[in-house]
């Protein structure tokens, strides 16, 4: 089944198209990339997903569903949920506080304090950081920040998990450490779009990648067919220095 | 009919030029000192007051009043920037604060022995700023990391105690009473329509003030020097600029064009101890309409709004500032950058 | 590692409150009429301080609306009181302000932090100079007169509002709005987008904050006896409780009410002392104090500083 459509998706900013005509679609199950030279629209795209932007024209399409226009919050609770490329978590709540504002309020069904408390602590031990539940969140090392954001999505009880540049600023441990995460996210069945310039993970990841560029959907395919594409290579791939993280 | 017309279209003009200068006043404040000062308005007040006591009690004619309010509005504000808001910027304290203290208590009848407490506060003061910035704080370099919004906060909080200071010297100087005098409010012919001299000459003031200024910003090197640090204070200060001295000297021509505006209003309206707030906030206004940081757009702004007001007035008199707000609230959702706004 | 349980640690602050609560309540009977007066102009402050904090405390827009809502209350009284009964007049001033504030709220709680607090400031100077239009032109009044209310009467009036603001701030704090609001001034959109519907929290907290300030107005109007828009709106009761507020410290839920006391307390004395110069020096005391104000209070404090333009993670 198709979860997620896009259909002639466009946004404006001022004169400037950040997402032009893109068409799109991913399947339930699935792994896909989303990658693109920097400033191709790849988080504009995601912001107009996750609903923090409207597209104009265009459509977006849940589960079947039209969700153009909801708002953010209605999106997550139908079972979308992100991360952001700068952390955005609660830095001065505690660890535990963070994803338990996800429990509480983006899970479709009302939950139970003691549900909600047990769904946090099952996620923290899922992410790694049962240890520091209590510390406050600006307190933690960038990747466990990073660790953080998952959970508290995760939290949400999404079916649809994007995550935007979820390897940015690791370094290679904790990049092989966040790929077998996104392996587990994925053995549970959630769906994932992800956003990222670390081409390891995107190439052993994903089932699939779409290709931005300056707004505009270039190309679309598996791993090895993208790593093979001229039009690819030339356009960003070939900007790449390393194919492995930095 | 046509005569209602210029009458209208003549007052808002004055309106408007008096709205302008003191927009372009807190504009300056907000845009290069970053202070959102919401005692703006009780330096108009203090300049119509003033004016009033120096025409009605000394007999000195009110453009002298001019003269006289605007330098010294200029160094009020230049020395209370000098001192509290550069502590609020720096973290450091300076010590002027305790010396100004000392000041003021000279000022109030207290009944104590103040002329010999106040000189011994006072000069405790300097000595001590002199002897603790040679000392301690020239070596703890100030702190590089300048956190505006937090700057931002405090120093509007700061500014109200302000408002509060001085709408109370203000209330024990004059009393709560309206003062109104009569000056220059001869008839002027126009086209066949009457206005009155005080008006036009304060339109003719509200204008040349705001224009000279204008051109100053744009063309003199001190006016570079002080868009330099609207943009970016830190980067200029890094290029050599006097930081220091160009936020103090804007913050002070900001309370100057105020003091100047109180002027220019006594002339025309009666004045009183508690105007202060609603010109600050009618100054927000405008600022916020021509554009956050734009001189410019305060200055057609003030303009804008006060033809809009007059407009309003006439139909409806007492629903300006009602006016004003609701164009604020349209504003500020449809497009809160302003006219100009970058 | 879930610690939203009841625990001993967390009984000792509502055990105070009652045990104060209690002590309040019986004041009539064992304090001087002046002391009286005097309890009822700081719970005043307190209930002003307090509200304030529940909705600028947390999501950190900074409301300078206070004396808006305050003055909406007067003015309901006195356009009410005599014809019904007075806890019904609180009850409706406190309904009308959250009435404004609601329609306020979902206009303006989109705006960013600085536009918003500007915002709220001039709406003192918007109601009073409507209200002034208003009388003038369809009552034709320029001054309302309220009837008189013994003094006891609004202090346990007062009372009551302080009780039920308390209740109601211990209910928000520790239930999962709170923990929702806190998520608002830490990261707006992160919150949003993780199920939190933040306008509609937003505007109900704002409004509900709202209310009990209303209600404070509508009592205290009793006292004054004679009302113009003028001394109903007066912008002072915008700031104080801010500051109020900042000093006591906003992390703990004892701060406020340590800070609108210590500075309600101040200017008693101050005014008793100094009966022609309280209110400048009282000006000059708290213009040290914001200068001199610790940068970090609490972490709190910074939060909205961080909605003004420069501050460090501009939201939004």
């Amino acid at each position: 089944m198709r979860i997620l459509e896009g259909e002639g998706v466009t946004k404006y900013f001022g004169g400037l198209s950040a997402v032009s005509d893109v068409d799109f679609y991913v399947d339930q199950g699935e792994v896909v990339g989303l990658i693109g030279p920097n400033g191709a629209g790849k988080t504009t795209l995601f912001n107009l997903i996750s609903a923090a932007l409207v597209p104009k024209p265009g459509i977006i399409k849940f589960k079947g569903r039209d969700i153009t226009g909801m708002k953010p919050h209605a999106i997550c609770r139908l079972g979308i949920a992100r991360t952001f490329q700068t952390v955005k978590i609660f830095a001065n709540l505690p660890v535990f506080s963070n994803v338990r504002v996800g429990s509480l309020f983006g899970a479709s069904k009302k939950t139970s304090p003691a549900e909600t408390g047990k769904t946090t602590a099952e996620l923290l031990e899922f992410v790694g950081l049962s240890n520091v539940s209590n510390i406050p969140a600006k307190d933690l090392t960038l990747a466990n920040q990073k660790r953080l954001e998952v959970a508290r999505a995760l939290a949400t009880k999404p079916e649809l998990l994007l995550l935007d540049e979820l390897m940015a600023g690791l370094n290679q441990t904790e990049v092989t450490q966040a790929m077998d995460l996104l392996k587990q996210i994925r053995g549970e069945g959630i769906t994932v779009i992800m956003i990222e310039h670390v081409m390891k993970a995107i190439m052993n990841v994903c089932d699939r990648i779409i290709v931005l560029h300056h707004g505009q959907k270039i190309a679309e395919g598996t791993p090895q067919e993208i790593a093979t594409s001229k039009k690819v290579i030339e356009v960003y791939l070939g900007e790449q220095t390393n194919v492995g993280s930095q | 009919m046509f005569v209602t017309t210029l009458d209208v279209l003549i007052a808002g003009l004055l309106l408007g030029g008096l709205y302008a200068l003191i927009a372009m006043g807190l504009s300056l404040q907000y845009g290069v000192a970053k202070v959102l000062n919401v005692a703006h308005g009780e330096f108009i007040m203090l300049g119509g007051l003033t004016t009033w006591t120096l025409y009605i009690v000394f007999g000195v004619n009110p453009l002298i009043g001019i003269v006289v309010c605007g330098p010294i509005t200029l160094i009020i504000g230049f020395i209370i920037h000098s001192t509290f808001f550069r502590h609020l910027r720096e973290s450091i304290p300076v010590f002027g604060e305790i010396s100004l203290l000392g000041i003021f208590i000279a000022v109030l009848p207290f009944g104590l022995n103040q002329p010999i407490v106040a000189s011994v506060i006072i000069i405790l003061g300097i000595v001590l700023d002199i002897v603790l910035y040679k000392t301690v704080f020239k070596r703890l370099s100030p702190s590089t990391i300048f956190n505006q919004g937090a700057f931002e906060g405090k120093s509007m909080l700061f500014s109200f105690g302000l408002v509060f200071i001085i709408q109370n010297i203000a209330f024990i100087s004059w009393g709560p009473d309206y003062r109104s005098y009569s000056y220059m409010r001869f008839p002027v012919d126009i086209a066949g329509a009457l206005f009155g001299a005080n008006r036009l000459v304060t339109l003719g003031f509200a204008l040349a003030i705001g224009l000279a200024f204008y051109i100053f910003l744009a063309r003199t090197r001190m006016g570079k020097a002080i868009r330099a640090a609207a943009s970016d204070a830190t980067t200029a200060g890094l290029m050599g600029v006097n930081i220091n001295m160009v936020l103090a000297i804007c913050f002070g021509f900001g309370a100057a064009m105020a003091g100047v505006a109180g002027v220019l209003v006594s002339m025309c309206y009666p004045v009183n101890a508690a105007m202060g707030m609603e010109y600050t906030i009618i100054a927000i206004i405008v600022v916020a309409l021509g554009g956050m940081g734009s001189i410019l757009g305060s200055f057609i702004g003030g303009f804008i709004l006060g033809i809009i007001g007059s407009i309003v007035t006439y139909f409806e008199p007492g629903l300006a500032l009602v006016a004003y707000y609701v164009i604020f609230i349209i504003l500020l959702l449809v497009r809160p950058k302003g006219i100009m706004g970058k | 590692m879930d610690v939203s349980g009841i625990n001993s640690k967390k009984l000792i602050t509502p055990g105070i409150f009652i045990v104060v609560l209690a002590l309040l309540a019986a004041l009539p009977f064992y304090a001087s009429l002046y002391g009286v007066v005097l309890i009822t102009s700081i719970l005043m402050y307190i209930i002003l301080t307090v509200s304030w904090t529940i909705f600028s405390g947390t999501t950190g827009y900074l409301s300078l609306a206070t004396a808006a809502f305050f003055g909406v209350g007067i003015y309901t009284s006195a356009i009410l009181a005599g014809q019904i009964p007075i806890v019904i007049v609180v009850i409706l001033g406190g309904l009308v302000s959250f009435g404004v504030a609601a329609l306020v709220g979902a206009l303006t709680l989109r705006l960013k932090g600085v536009y918003f607090a500007m915002f709220t400031l001039g709406l003192v100077e918007l109601i009073k100079h409507s209200l002034i239009w208003y009388e003038i032109k369809f009552t034709g009044t320029r001054g309302r007169f309220v009837i008189v209310v013994d003094n006891e009467t609004i202090f346990w009036i007062m009372l009551g509002i302080f009780a039920v603001l308390l209740i109601t701030t211990y209910i928000i704090r520790n239930s999962k709005y709170g923990l929702a609001l806190q998520a608002i001034g830490e990261q707006e959109e992160a919150a949003a987008h993780s199920g939190v519907n933040v306008t509609m929290l937003k505007v109900v907290t704002f409004a509900i904050s709202a209310l009990f300030m209303g209600a404070a107005g509508a009592i205290m109007a009793t006292r004054w006896t004679y009302i113009d828009p003028g001394i109903a709106f007066n912008i002072n009761l915008s700031f104080l409780p801010v500051l109020m507020a900042i000093f006591g410290g906003m992390t703990q839920l004892f701060g406020p009410f340590l800070g609108a006391t210590i500075i309600a307390y101040l200017e008693e004395i101050l005014l008793t002392k100094f009966p022609y110069y309280y209110m400048l020096i009282f000006g000059v005391i708290l213009s040290i104090v914001i200068l001199y104000l610790p940068q970090g209070i609490s972490g709190l404090v910074q939060k909205f500083w961080r909605r003004f333009p420069g501050g460090k993670s501009a939201n939004t």
